[in-house]
């Protein structure tokens, strides 16, 4: 949805062209996501859990992990666009859009994967939630991290503001990603013997592994196209603030007009 | 920068010196603090000897009731720093008058660190006294013990400090800063407690292994605080 | 223009000590130049689309009612807001890319007085001094006098000085910096009689010395015998300037 713009044929030609690239991949990749969710869905109910993973939910492997693993990928574009826009000589309103839109989308997953984690616990452990385990641990910090970014997001401002707030947020968020991570990570194995160095690789093959590799891959395909039009929707919320703006401008012009032609200075 | 922090560093002690909000105010927080844990807590902290029932050892609670008081007073201190420029105006100036932010950065969080390293002194004694924890006798518990305490405090002093600069233009700051900062120092506040567990049950291998974590927290958040203050000064 | 390679002596602070960055440089271009700039405060545009230039030297006196945009004006001559739209050009340089060297060069007094309240007088100028890097001992000490600012006052706590007097060392600390372009938001409010015609007296003395000086004002019958031109800004723009020739006004 581009306004139309009084620029020479071959430029209209060529954006008309761009335009329907872009909704071409746009519609490819959602196809393409709902298809391969559609699969997973089917090979999770139909494959057995692989061995290592006991309890009721357990086929939640085929589901959690790809979770998890999305609101990694949505933190880490969501700082790559945030030191995009930071740094001066690529600074861009759309990749305050991109990382508004990669934040948001973080949350979304990152609040799944704990709900998943806890449905998955309540089979494994017994109770929904258990802060010693490494995982729920790090992901309800990293929730409540984000949901901070998301906050300094929503605040009243001005776009350039909002987007400064939202990139040194995101900076400051991410850079302590790795140290929640390893640091819950040796907490939850203190007291699981001296040499919990690394846990035994689990063997998982055949089916299992096929449907959880899928999983990564359509939930990756999700993110994208999500990505894409969450990305829009800042895009057009901005322009909509714009408009307004544009609004408020001749209004206030019109402020100095009256009062001029009304009493004299 | 090393200049303008020290002639930032001078400004903030002087105006904790003339106007005691560290000492009057933050400390006796800090003391309610940890008696309001006890009271809270009750049963679980309490190691009362004519009593008879579940209690921690003593040497598992006290740090992390320590290293909470020390955390809560961090948010006030740092809410200090900042509304002393913002109330009348002066953090305009300290942007107008070419101050390499770096050094603002520096000067600043170092001020904070040194308030907050006083009061954690006081606090530790506090905390021994009234839990009736059982001091160490080798340098080696006590020299971990300083370790966690100097870099836990420069980590924690460089965190707030990004925050509250980032916080500063918004008119909830007050309420909006301890819910940014607070689950970010969670890391910092995991590891100081076990290292300190540590140091207290003579584990201090273990302890030590943890220091890591505090030493890396500090690192990340001061290079980030000298290389992005600049941006985060900015409206 | 008067007044931009002409030192006059005079007992004032400024007796030649300030250089203009133009002469330093060889630019002469004005001191501010502001083209079609909007501005925005939150989500409200406070500049709609102003023009200013403010030639070397100059006195330019800004008027308009409340909320007009007075004061985005000067705080964005400073860099404190950036333009959304437009372009701003301060002493040769874009204010928000060039941010640190042109704010070396630029002295302004918003509303707030800047102040720390817990310190004293002196210790205020001094960190004042000490931060900007520019202005020397003697310059604090003859500014704080030239402001009656001395003696008992020195060590006074800010704190407990009335809103004039706080006024007064917000200009010292200007003052002691020795900047070639003052942007002053209603200076003359808080003050008494004798402090504006202070004032006053100031900025004539540092216009002498090449000083350019930006004041939003509301006291239109001082600031006209002070003004070389007054522009009235309404509805966030510039919508009318005068020339002023001292001794006469023209209305051009």
């Amino acid at each position: 949805m581009s306004p139309s713009t009084n620029q020479p044929p071959q430029a209209e030609g060529r954006r008309s062209r761009l335009v329907r690239d872009r909704q071409t991949i746009s519609w490819l990749l959602g196809a393409s996501a709902f298809v391969l969710l559609a699969l997973v869905s089917v090979l999770a109910i139909t494959t057995p859990a692989p061995d290592y993973v006991q309890g009721e939910a357990s086929r939640l492997i085929y589901v959690h992990p790809a979770t998890a693993w999305v609101s990694y990928a949505a933190f880490a574009t969501n700082v790559v666009c945030a030191l995009l826009w930071l740094w001066p000589r690529t600074r861009k309103i759309g990749w305050d859009h991109a990382a508004g839109a990669a934040a948001h989308i973080g949350v979304f997953f990152v609040s799944m994967t704990f709900v998943l984690g806890a449905i998955w616990g309540r089979g494994t452990w017994g109770t929904f939630f258990r802060l010693r385990d490494a995982r729920m641990a790090s992901t309800l910090v990293l929730l409540l991290m984000y949901l901070g970014v998301v906050t300094l997001r929503q605040l009243p401002s001005s776009p350039t503001s909002r987007a400064r707030r939202t990139a040194l947020g995101s900076l400051l968020a991410f850079v302590n990603v790795p140290i929640v991570h390893f640091s819950v990570l040796w907490w939850d194995t203190l007291h699981q013997g001296p040499t919990l160095a690394k846990p035994e690789k689990p063997s998982i093959d055949g089916m299992p592994l096929a449907t959880m590799l899928l999983s990564f891959v359509a939930f990756t395909v999700l993110f994208s196209w999500l990505m894409i039009h969450r990305t829009r929707i800042e895009r057009w919320n901005d322009a909509l603030l714009g408009d307004d703006l544009d609004t408020a401008i001749t209004a206030r012009q019109a402020e100095g007009r009256v009062a001029r032609s009304g009493i004299p200075a | 920068m090393w200049n303008d922090a020290r002639v930032v560093l001078a400004k903030d002690l002087a105006v904790e010196w003339r106007s005691h909000v560290a000492l009057r105010q933050v400390l006796p927080f800090v003391f309610t603090v940890v008696l309001l844990f006890a009271f809270g807590l009750d049963r679980v902290l309490v190691n009362d000897p004519l009593v008879s029932g579940d209690t921690v050892p003593v040497a598992y609670v006290a740090p992390g009731v320590f290293w909470l008081a020390v955390l809560f007073s961090a948010v006030m201190l740092v809410q200090r720093s900042i509304s002393s420029e913002l109330d009348d105006g002066a953090w305009d100036q300290l942007r107008l008058w070419g101050l390499d932010p770096a050094g603002v950065f520096v000067g600043k969080a170092a001020a904070v660190a040194l308030q907050l390293l006083a009061i954690e002194v006081l606090l530790g004694g506090v905390v021994c006294v009234a839990f009736g924890v059982s001091v160490p006798s080798s340098p080696g518990a006590w020299l971990l013990i300083v370790t966690v305490m100097v870099l836990a405090t420069i980590a924690l002093s460089a965190v707030a400090s990004c925050y509250a600069a980032l916080s500063a233009g918004i008119r909830v700051r007050e309420t909006l800063l301890p819910v940014l900062l607070l689950p970010i120092t969670v890391p910092l506040l995991l590891a100081s407690v076990q290292a300190w567990q540590g140091a207290l049950t003579a584990e201090t291998a273990a302890g030590w292994a943890w220091v890591r974590v505090d030493a890396v927290f500090a690192v990340v958040y001061v290079a980030v605080g000298v290389l992005a203050y600049g941006a985060l000064m900015e409206e | 223009m008067a007044g931009v390679s002409e030192h006059r002596a005079s007992i004032s602070p400024f007796a030649g000590s300030v250089v203009g960055v133009d002469e330093r440089e060889g630019d002469l271009g004005p001191a501010v130049h502001m083209v079609a700039v909007v501005a925005v405060l939150g989500t409200f545009p406070a500049l709609s689309g102003l023009d200013l230039t403010v030639p070397r030297g100059h006195v330019c006196v800004l008027k308009g009612p409340n909320g007009a945009g007075k004061t985005t004006v000067l705080r964005v001559a400073a860099g404190l807001v950036p333009a959304l739209r437009g372009t701003v050009t301060v002493l040769g340089s874009n204010v928000r890319a060039d941010r640190r060297s042109v704010r070396r060069h630029l002295g302004y007094l918003g509303h707030a007085t800047g102040l720390y309240a817990d310190l004293s007088v002196e210790q205020n100028v001094r960190f004042a001094v000490r931060a900007a890097g520019s202005g020397t001992g003697q310059a604090i000490d003859s500014s704080l006098t030239r402001l009656g600012l001395d003696g008992r006052l020195r060590d006074l706590r800010v704190a407990h000085l009335s809103a004039g007097q706080r006024r007064r060392v917000a200009l010292a600390s200007l003052l002691a910096r020795e900047v070639p372009l003052w942007l002053l938001d209603e200076p003359h409010a808080a003050l008494d009689p004798d402090g504006r015609d202070l004032l006053d007296e100031l900025v004539r003395e540092a216009v002498g010395c090449g000083t350019t000086v930006l004041i939003a004002s509301h006291d239109t019958e001082r600031t006209a015998r002070l003004a070389d031109s007054v522009v009235h800004v309404q509805g966030g723009r510039a919508v009318d300037t005068t020339r002023v020739e001292h001794g006469d006004s023209d209305v051009e």
